[in-house]
């Protein structure tokens, strides 16, 4: 499973990074793959306040669809809009180019709270058993 | 639930070729291979995609009276066909109901019917309480077929490579008897995918050889060829609106409700053909629809149609983002009032009614009707 070394996760398999005061968020690389071919992201509005692990949107794959969760409380500052006609970049590029919010954190604090890529990989060795 | 999955005899082939493996119809089939069910649905509707479809059952129909009894079963007239014609039809319960969709091939000796994985049993058991006063054979003879589907646009072409029959004298919903790689094999100029192709069927031990033997030809001649999964196959028999049991048709839909009475000949006199009848004189309770999505979504299975006035009218039965016309549409019943092309329904997904509009089907038309 890829990583980004300079993100933290939620075992609900959000990834979230620091770009100067603001939080980018997606999901990772083995969530994507375990979704399967994504072909839409259902994202919230700009200006929404939403509390950590709070839904704030929908990720539809041909398989099913899945709620995203906000990994720190926040408000939005910006979606993908590129994801709407390619929601393929999720699977592409999740740590990049599919990237879905971001979000100016109301609690900063919270980041301390998130898994490190060590133990996301944890996580996820015993989500599946 | 503790049911053994079966396996096909190219399990470990897919495991080691990275399918993903999942349950279906009581078998253990790849739903995807790392391609990916998009690119594996693109991929056949420009090249060619092999299916592993050997879930699916065969039966065969032998004696003097299997012209006979087999008319009795089946809502197509049989008594049209010619050697080596294969046909589309249902069979039907007393009171109009779908027991399944099959393909028939007349073969000179014998009658061939190719049903669905999850119906074989209650097809064969259905079958075999309808001999009564008919001199037939009838056989189940799935165990020792092995069944491929190779479909496409340069389906065709591939094919040509590996037979020494002339594929230009075996037109779309014919058959022929012969050999494939060495293999002695039935093929049928027809499938599920809205494009040109065959259903190759074999004996059950050559599996690995057919199947191999077509991805090497295929690579060699420079004929993009991969093996496709069921999301895709999914996908692939969406868009010219085909049918699959158990979501667009079961036991409680008529064929007149599910836009299938083209398969039903009225002249002969099948089971069930006086209930649809009398449904045609009565009219329709409910009717299948297609739409697509004018709000933004993907549209699944089971979800709510409303009308504008908000009252639930129907469900889909087949909803997902279809790779080739590029759009989020669906299959819905609805009562006939809200049939028309051009009606605004809503869909309701996870609660929220999204706007949605009745369209023509097939969304997408088949090569071979071009």
């Amino acid at each position: 499973m890829k990583l980004d070394a300079n993100a933290k996760y939620r075992d609900t398999h959000e990834w979230a990074r620091k770009e100067g005061d603001l939080i980018v968020c997606g999901i990772t690389d083995h969530a994507q793959e375990s979704l399967s071919d994504v072909v839409y992201v259902e994202l919230p509005e700009v200006g929404d306040t939403l509390d950590q692990g709070e839904t704030f949107g929908v990720v539809e794959s041909v398989k099913a669809a899945s709620d995203l969760y906000m990994p720190m409380s926040g408000e939005i500052v910006e979606v993908n809009e590129r994801l709407e006609d390619e929601p393929e970049l999720v699977n592409s590029d999740p740590y990049g180019e599919g990237w879905m919010i971001k979000f100016k954190p109301t609690n900063p604090d919270e980041w301390d709270g998130l898994l490190t890529g060590e133990e996301y990989e944890k996580a996820v060795a015993e989500e599946e058993g | 639930m503790s049911e053994t999955l079966k396996r096909t005899r190219l399990y470990q082939w897919h495991v080691d070729h990275g399918g993903r493996m999942v349950p279906f119809a009581g078998w253990e089939m790849p739903v995807q291979y790392p391609t990916g069910p998009i690119e594996e649905h693109h991929i056949t509707r420009r090249s060619a995609g092999l299916f592993d479809i050997d879930h699916m059952g065969q039966i065969t129909v032998t004696g003097p009276d299997a012209e006979a009894y087999l008319n009795r079963l089946v809502t197509w007239d049989i008594t049209l066909m010619a050697d080596f014609d294969a046909h589309y039809s249902l069979i039907c319960y007393d009171h109009g109901g779908i027991v399944d969709d099959i393909f028939i091939y007349k073969l000179p000796d014998r009658w061939f019917l190719a049903v669905n994985a999850a119906n074989l049993d209650k097809d064969y058991r259905w079958m075999l309480d309808h001999t009564g006063g008919y001199n037939v054979t009838v056989t189940n003879i799935s165990d020792e077929t092995y069944m491929l589907a190779l479909q496409g646009p340069r389906a065709i072409e591939l094919l040509q490579k590996l037979t020494p029959t002339n594929l230009d004298n075996v037109p779309r919903f014919t058959a022929f008897e012969g050999e494939v790689a060495g293999i002695p094999t039935v093929v049928g100029r027809t499938g599920y995918t809205g494009e040109d192709g065959v259903e190759l069927f074999f004996p059950a031990d050559q599996a690995l050889k057919m199947w191999e033997t077509i991805l090497q030809t295929g690579e060699e001649a420079g004929i993009e060829v991969k093996p496709i999964g069921l999301a895709a196959r999914d996908s692939l028999r969406f868009e010219p609106s085909f049918p699959l049991y158990g979501h667009e048709i079961n036991e409680e839909t008529t064929p007149l409700e599910a836009g299938l009475g083209w398969a039903c000949k009225f002249e002969a006199d099948f089971i069930g053909r006086e209930a649809l009848l009398k449904q045609k004189v009565e009219g329709l309770r409910k009717k299948l629809v297609g739409f697509e999505l004018v709000d933004k979504g993907v549209p699944r299975e089971g979800y709510p149609v409303a009308n504008d006035a908000g009252e639930e009218i129907g469900k889909v039965v087949t909803g997902m983002y279809a790779p080739t016309v590029d759009k989020y549409c669906g299959h819905a019943y609805v009562p006939p009032e809200y049939a028309q092309v051009g009606t605004s329904i809503k869909i309701l997904i996870r609660s929220k009614p999204k706007a949605a509009v009745v369209v023509k089907r097939p969304f997408y038309t088949p090569a071979y009707n071009r």
